[in-house]
């Protein structure tokens, strides 16, 4: 659009590449004539503003720069950021500019570029602040961030009384969906992960089992460790990248599409409409498709047993069955439960957070999985200790 | 005065996000039956003035009165009651994406009312006719065009059959055409339901057509530089600024348009 005159696509390759150039021609009292010659676009070669400046320099005093561009083949933004460096050199000095000469088109662009002053707010600093300034920002952010976190969980409790006084307005057809995409359709990699895992603890153990032909108790190892922990952790991981990143980006987008706005505006509250029947559908399904992993694990335990180990399947669910007590199950469960609440927390909470854009909604599914993840693990090291030490 | 019947009062109003001022001392009354517009350059807080009006942001100073009861500092059972009279048609239609039209404008039904199943699809079927959608109830809003969103969207926001309705600029997005069609519709929906209506707009053939009040708000100064008839404030407003801005800046296109002087430093632009 700028291009005038400019010839085919300039072959970067091949030819040596057009060239821009300036001369100047000796001062006459005090006039500093400028010929502009050759291709002054983007892609050619161009004398930048530093050697004008050593001509400039080289022929004072200059108190007036004209041009001549009866040399000039071709130009486009190359030559105006050009001219515009040289107009800031010449304030600087008090040189006047004669711009007469140049082309009409540029003329123009010069003009337009300066027809609106920079506004000096506009520009964004980039003063940093000293270290102890910082580290009040970071301290005040967490401290700000930790109080959202306990003011989304109140209003999440608070929709929770609402559901069990039956206030809460939410659609069952939801729920339903919910449900299925929590429950049923993860099925699939709940299985996969869960056999692998029982598979691996399996493999892992017999190695160390055999030395001693103690291989039979692999069948206590697998289970043990899915039922009281690893079919729990591995379902909540497994959900928090799933369904909580799945939450998150839902719920953001709404808020990008002022759909909770929306239903704000309506008087119905999205906590009740939108949060509680997700945080309903993962804490019902968490805990029954740990029961399954539960499972799955332990077959997957079973077919190292079988096939390594030379146990008979029947031997091995024996001794599972002699090692598993309801107590252990059940503290999985409790666990799994708690998970279940918090990858739902998580991901709803982050989601609600989000700001109104493409890369916000973006950060809150990260920050969901991120934050289940670190939830899940500590809330994890916490019930093992209370189990310790309690039950 | 008789400002305590008017359906929005709103008083010393001050807009901010934390400590950034977005505008400050407005003082305005809408009167019932009014087609009020909210006009203003880009980035002055014409929307943010409205989510202070439906309810969607407190205000940092100031009061807003809806048929003369202090929204923000009431209970929150007359806040739910008083957004059920509003009806909001939001800027990019606010449609809720996992639901049908129906569904859409099914919602309000079901929560506020105590209607039948086959009466409230009536009423949803009268809805989407009324804003020229008859027979889309099975769509889902990204099915349809930008310009079929935000009918569909009025559609919902009428469901209640609100008094005020507000509009967050109805016709950004729409070809002349449809623009026009909302228009007449707008007043149609006042004529005929004996609603109040509140526009967010900056499109001059909307104001000029729809409005008889209005209030301007200024980015530089950031307050409320005039108020009143937007076809008066065109001919006598005493502020350059608003003649300029209704106007399309046909007053001053003679003065400034040859040369700009380079180093006139002119107001931050």
């Amino acid at each position: 659009m700028l291009v005038e005159e400019k010839e085919a696509v300039d072959g970067v390759k091949d030819t040596p590449r057009e060239r821009g150039a300036i001369q100047v021609s000796r001062p006459a009292e005090g006039t500093l004539p400028v010929h502009l010659s050759g291709s002054w676009t983007l892609q050619s070669d161009r004398p930048t503003v530093a050697e004008l400046q050593r001509q400039i320099d080289a022929a004072a005093p200059v108190q007036r720069l004209t041009f001549e561009t009866s040399g000039l083949t071709a130009w486009d933004s190359g030559l105006v950021t050009f001219l515009r460096n040289v107009e800031e050199l010449c304030r600087s000095r008090q040189i006047a500019i004669d711009r007469g000469t140049l082309p009409d088109g540029i003329r123009r662009l010069l003009d337009l570029a300066a027809a609106v002053p920079e506004r000096q707010e506009a520009r964004r600093g980039e003063a940093r602040d000293p270290i102890l300034a910082r580290i009040g920002k970071w301290g005040i952010g967490v401290v700000e961030a930790a109080a959202d976190m306990l003011r989304f969980i109140g209003e999440a409790f608070l929709a929770f009384l609402h559901l069990l006084h039956g206030r809460a307005s939410f659609r069952g057809s939801d729920l339903a969906l919910l449900l299925q995409e929590c429950g049923a359709q993860a099925l699939p990699i709940v299985t996969l992960i869960s056999f692998l895992v029982g598979a691996i603890l399996a493999f892992i153990g017999a190695v160390q089992l055999q030395q001693f032909g103690a291989q039979i108790y692999v069948a206590n190892l697998v289970g043990l460790a899915m039922a009281l922990e690893m079919g729990a952790m591995m379902t909540a991981i497994i959900m928090s990248g799933r369904t909580g990143a799945a939450f998150a980006a839902q719920l953001g987008t709404m808020q990008v599409n002022q759909e909770i706005d929306a239903l704000t505006t309506l008087g119905i509250s999205p906590m009740e409409f939108l949060v509680v029947p997700r945080m309903l559908a993962l804490v019902l399904m968490v805990p029954l498709l740990t029961v399954y992993a539960d499972l799955m694990g332990m077959l997957g335990g079973a077919a190292i047993g079988v096939t390594m180990l030379d146990i008979s399947l029947k031997t091995y669910f024996n001794q599972l069955q002699e090692a598993l007590t309801i107590k252990y199950c059940a503290q999985g469960l409790i666990k799994s439960a708690v998970y279940g609440v918090i990858v739902a927390l998580a991901g709803c909470m982050r989601g609600m957070q989000s700001g109104r854009s493409a890369a916000a909604v973006g950060q809150a599914a990260t920050s969901a999985v991120v934050t289940s993840i670190v939830g899940i693990i500590v809330a994890s090291a916490i019930l093992t200790v209370i189990y310790l030490r309690v039950w | 005065m008789t400002t305590a019947e008017a359906p929005i009062v709103v008083h010393d109003l001050t807009m901010a996000y934390g400590s950034f001022v977005i505008q400050r001392d407005l003082t305005f009354t809408v009167q019932s039956g009014d087609i009020f517009i909210i006009m203003g350059g880009s980035g002055c807080g014409k929307s943010t003035l409205l989510r202070h009006l439906i309810g969607l942001m407190p205000p940092a100073k100031g009061d807003v009165f809806i048929d003369g009861e202090n929204f923000w500092t009431a209970p929150p059972e007359v806040q739910e009651r008083l957004k059920r009279g509003f009806g909001v048609l939001f800027q990019s239609g606010g449609l809720w994406s996992s639901m049908t039209l129906a569904e859409n404008i099914a919602l309000p039904l079901q929560e506020y009312t105590s209607l039948p199943p086959d009466q409230i699809r009536e009423v949803v079927s009268l809805k989407l006719a009324l804003v020229g959608l008859a027979g889309f109830e099975a769509f889902y809003p990204s099915e349809i065009s930008g310009g079929m969103q935000k009918r569909a969207g009025l559609a919902r926001a009428m469901a209640l059959d609100p008094d005020i309705l507000f509009f967050d600029e109805p016709s950004a997005g729409l070809d002349p055409i449809s623009s026009r069609r909302l228009d007449e519709l707008i007043i149609e929906l006042r004529d005929s339901l004996g609603a109040t209506v509140v526009v967010v707009t900056h499109e001059l053939a909307s104001i000029f057509t729809i409005g008889n009040n209005s209030v301007f708000l200024d980015a530089d100064t950031k307050t409320m530089i005039a108020s009143g008839d937007p076809k008066v404030l065109r001919d006598e407003c005493p502020d350059l600024k608003v003649r300029e801005f209704l106007t399309r800046g046909e007053l001053g296109r003679q003065v400034p348009a040859a040369g700009v002087p380079q180093t006139s430093a002119r107001g931050a632009g």
